[in-house]
């Protein structure tokens, strides 16, 4: 198993990557702040612990392969892209804004983006194309898959999770975000997509339950994936859409719009709190 | 030269005979079908190499998707399915995980068009010229016969990017042979004449001929260009007609709505303008039937394509 960073590291990247989501969107003057806020722990444990990556070849052949099938969170994915290494920082202030590679959707061609994305339902089978040719070449890489929970209101999902379970792709790794809101309200109201973890077994799929915001227990269920052979396995990563600032969280018009100037001041001194806290 | 001295082959069939070619040639070449293995001749390829076949069930949206992934990784992936299906059904899959992405995947779209026959509307691909031509990256080709079918197979998996090949279900004669050339985006003039263009994909070349006949016999030499590749559409080739012969006539199984009519009015108009017709259907569902009782039905014979002729040899004058 591999070595684990120290968690308080962990705990301080996130609130970094927070912050910086929060001055992107703001900078941008639109986006998606909900659903960028709710994902940050699962990316810091995947890339700071999980994947095999390499920033300075990204396009290293056997790396992992990391898809942000619900491309409006790109803003959290270009963060901890920029965290990494895989291009400078300064690079992030210009999201959204003509010209720049930080598209307001991920757009292949920006180091560590696997696939252009932001129509939803397609990452999935994207990631099965992906998996299939890695077991066909013999490539040891696994891949992981990151869907939003309205996202699963999307056919191809499903399509996808019957093709996953039919080739008994056990390289691949879905992650749901489970925040409980899309973009119309909360899901079980907009529509209710009931028991999640017992829809993907009769699908045929190993799933995992885990408090998304908990590093430790997202490093735990990475490794315990790898370990399940024969069948796909699914995280079911229980979020807090805008987790991290009190006036975000959980409020549904908080899925598509950016904050202002005077919000984004008022969610940074919450962050800063946060940090001291930890120091 | 009539259909009864030429041999009636489905262009599918020369697709089929391409893929396993390419299968031999080529170990990064696979194939995807979403449950219509045998119908589009994907199957004569999973009985050479079932380890790099990948059926999908009846999924195109994820089997779209799943070829993308595929492609990123290196492979040529072939998704094959009936034309409607490919370029209606999954054409957002089609936009954002293939052309978006440029993609290296083929889309073979059999079952293009009213020669469908007796399935009717549903499975009578219409619109995919148009569907498909719009997207930014995408490459789209209609083979006139079998033999160039095959040539297009190969052809197809020597651009880096995705390609639409589409195909007939019903046994068409063929017109070509193994050594004549053949190349994507570079069109071939079958006939040379001075009085107008005749431009014409698919079975609709063959039709052509015929009216090309016909027209001769009343003193008219019509010039007539094998279309094969709508996108990206042999520019030089329509201007140089447009100067040379002054009025053109598309013709194609195909709405005219965005097809390769459009394409070269497209080009002719902001060049060359010339009077112009263009025989196809004409806003318009497919029905059953046979498929020359649809050819006479929608009025895609070598008869009307004289009428359309005359026409615009009027508009010329």
């Amino acid at each position: 198993m591999e070595k684990r960073p120290d968690i308080i590291y962990l705990q301080k990247k996130a609130i970094e990557i927070r912050k910086d989501i929060l001055n992107m969107l703001t900078l941008a003057g639109s986006g998606h702040t909900g659903g960028s806020l709710s994902i940050v722990e699962i990316l810091v444990s995947l890339y700071y612990y999980k994947l095999k990556n390499d920033p300075v070849n990204p396009s290293w052949p056997g790396r992992d392969r990391f898809l942000l099938s619900k491309g409006h969170a790109c803003p959290a994915l270009y963060a901890v892209l920029a965290h990494k290494g895989y291009f400078p920082r300064d690079m992030l202030w210009t999201l959204r804004k003509l010209g720049s590679p930080l598209q307001g959707h991920p757009q292949l061609g920006l180091a560590g983006v696997e696939i252009s994305s932001g129509s939803l339902g397609q990452g999935l089978s994207i990631a099965n194309g992906i998996a299939l040719a890695a077991r066909l070449d013999g490539l040891g890489i696994r891949v992981y898959c990151l869907l939003g929970d309205g996202e699963t209101n999307e056919g191809q999902v499903w399509e996808a999770a019957m093709t996953a379970s039919h080739y008994k792709l056990d390289n691949l790794c879905a992650i749901v975000d489970y925040n409980k809101l899309q973009i119309d309200g909360f899901c079980c109201e907009v529509k209710d997509p009931g028991d999640l973890k017992h829809k993907w077994e009769s699908f045929g799929w190993s799933v995992l339950k885990v408090d998304g915001h908990d590093l430790q227990a997202l490093m735990d269920s990475y490794d315990c994936a790898e370990k399940i052979k024969g069948r796909p396995t699914v995280i079911i990563a229980d979020t807090v859409k805008g987790k991290g600032v009190s006036f975000i969280e959980n409020k549904v018009e908080w899925h598509g719009i950016a904050p202002k100037k005077e919000e984004c001041e008022k969610a940074l001194q919450e962050l800063d709190e946060a940090l001291r806290k930890l120091a | 030269m009539s259909a009864s001295e030429l041999k009636m082959v489905p262009s599918r069939d020369g697709f089929g005979r391409g893929l396993v070619k390419l299968g031999k040639e080529n170990k990064d070449v696979v194939v995807l079908s979403a449950d219509l293995t045998d119908s589009t001749r994907a199957a004569w390829f999973k009985k050479e190499f079932p380890d790099r076949f990948f059926g999908l069930g009846v999924a195109e949206q994820d089997m779209f998707g799943t070829a993308a992934g595929m492609a990123l990784m290196g492979k040529i992936p072939f998704a094959c399915t009936f034309g409607v299906f490919a370029s209606g059904r999954a054409w957002d899959q089609i936009r954002v995980s293939i052309a978006y992405m440029n993609a290296n995947v083929k889309i073979a779209g059999t079952h293009g068009g009213i020669s469908v026959g007796p399935d009717g509307a549903t499975h009578q691909a219409l619109e995919e010229i148009s569907l498909m031509r719009i997207l930014p990256k995408m490459t789209v080709v209609v083979p006139c016969d079998a033999i160039e079918a095959q040539k297009a197979t190969l052809e197809a998996a020597k651009i880096k990017g995705p390609v639409y090949l589409r195909l007939g279900r019903a046994p068409m004669p063929v017109i070509t042979k193994e050594e004549d050339f053949f190349r994507i985006g570079k069109a071939n003039i079958l006939r040379d004449g001075k009085d107008l263009t005749i431009f014409a994909c698919g079975q609709m070349v063959y039709e052509s001929m015929l009216a090309c006949d016909i027209l001769e016999k009343e003193g008219v030499k019509a010039r007539l260009i094998n279309m094969h590749t709508p996108k990206p559409i042999d520019r030089d080739t329509i201007i140089k007609a447009a100067h040379e012969t002054g009025a053109f006539v598309s013709v194609e199984e195909h709405t005219i709505a965005g097809g390769l009519g459009s394409a070269i009015a497209e080009v002719a108009a902001q060049a060359h303008s010339v009077p112009m017709k263009m025989v196809g259907i004409q806003n318009k569902f497919g029905v059953s039937g046979e498929p020359e009782e649809l050819f006479e039905y929608f009025g895609l014979t070598p008869k009307k394509i004289v009428i359309a002729a005359k026409e615009v040899l009027r508009m010329k004058k």
